[in-house]
This record gives C-alpha cells, sequence and structure tokens, in this order.
C-alpha cells in the first residue's frame, strides 16, 4: 500500500528559524564582547561611562543570546535534546574539573603564562563540540 | 528494544525523510528509533502509534519478553 503522509514542514522551519536566531544573537553578543574588550583603548580613550555602557550593552545582548538558546533547545526534538544535553554536560564537567585543575597550576606558578578565562571558555567550547560531534555519530 | 518501524515504514512506501516530517522529529531520530539505537520518548511512541493505527506493543517490543 503507497499512501504519503501529510506533507507539514512546519517543524523543520521553525528549527532553521530558532537556529539563525541563536546565531544571530551568538554573533551580536561577540560582537558586543569586542566593542567592550577593545573599544576603551582604540574607541574612547579608556574613558569610564561609555565602557561602562558597553559592558551593560553586552550583558544585555547575553542576556537575549541565552534565551535565543533556551528557544533552539525547545525546538529540537527528542534525540538532538538528548546529544545537547549530553555535550553540555561533558562541557560543564569538563569545565569545572578542567578549570580548577588549571587554575592551580597557574596559582603554583606551573604553567608558563598566565591562567585566563578565555583559556576556559575555549576548552568548554572544544569538549562542547566534541560531545556534539560524539552523539552525532553514536546515534547516526 | 525492538520495532517494527522499518517494516511499517516500508509497507507504506515512506522513507524516513517522510515520516521525520510527519513526526516532527529530524530524519537521524527516525534512523535511530529504527536501528535501535534510540528509545523513543512515550509521546513519540503514542504518536507513531497513532498514525500506523496500531498500538505501542504492536510497534516496539522489549527485548526482555522477547
Amino acid at each position: 500500500m503507497s499512501t504519503h503522509p501529510p506533507d507539514t514542514h512546519a517543524w523543520a522551519s521553525r528549527m532553521i528559524r530558532t537556529t539563525l536566531g541563536l546565531a544571530a544573537w551568538t554573533a551580536a553578543w561577540v560582537a558586543s564582547l569586542a566593542l567592550a574588550a577593545f573599544g576603551p583603548g582604540v574607541l574612547w580613550n579608556d574613558q569610564p561611562a561609555p565602557t561602562v555602557v558597553a559592558i551593560a550593552f553586552s550583558v544585555l545582548v547575553g542576556v537575549g543570546m541565552l534565551f535565543a538558546n533556551k528557544r533552539n533547545l525547545q525546538g529540537l526534538d527528542e534525540l538532538q535534546r538528548t546529544i545537547q544535553l549530553q555535550a553540555m554536560a561533558w562541557s560543564l564537567g569538563a569545565g569545572l574539573v578542567g578549570g580548577c585543575a588549571w587554575s592551580l597550576f597557574a596559582r603554583h606558578d606551573l604553567v608558563g603564562f598566565e591562567a585566563e578565562i578565555g583559556h576556559l571558555i575555549a576548552f568548554m567550547g572544544l569538549v562542547y563540540l566534541a560531545g556534539c560531534v560524539a552523539g552525532a555519530l553514536r546515534y547516526r | 528494544m525492538k520495532n517494527r518501524l522499518k517494516v511499517l515504514r516500508a509497507a507504506r512506501d515512506w522513507t524516513q525523510a517522510d515520516l521525520a516530517v510527519v513526526l516532527e522529529v529530524s530524519r537521524q531520530t527516525v534512523n535511530a528509533i529504527e536501528t535501535g539505537k534510540y528509545d523513543p520518548s512515550l509521546p513519540l511512541a503514542f504518536r507513531l502509534a497513532r498514525l500506523f493505527g496500531l498500538s505501542i506493543e504492536d510497534i516496539f517490543q522489549d527485548q526482555a519478553e522477547v
């Protein structure tokens, strides 16, 4: 028997929309972070008022990004959500353990350079990406 | 958990993508369920049962019982 299912791509369209929304919010947050980081030295001669405004703006855009991420996660199907949850669990756990270890290394002068928050963010990001890839491969 | 999803889908000449569209999930999810790599939630199992006009037990079999 050859019957065709009802054709509705509403879910796929919604997924694309929320993913693009998240990408736009993330790009805006990175740009606002760059403005707050480099603006004081490059654009407004280290004046405190514009720096405070730039940081506050970055926080606001960051909150927007968090909500966009929440919308995106809610729009995923249950398997995708499971993959995301596992990747985020790995990222959080590795960030906590790795961050504390890295901080101890730095405190006891066992690494040649200063431990910075950027290192932790990059490490967590890489673990998260690896978790997503591993999840996608596991359920392929 | 074993299931008859692939057989039921093939009997209707549907692709995994067709089924994914109806269930509002990704094609990867349909494939993972068919190959037994992922067990669907109860709401998704009910959606499948309604779609094929069967009971959940007609589609999914607990391997402990097989």
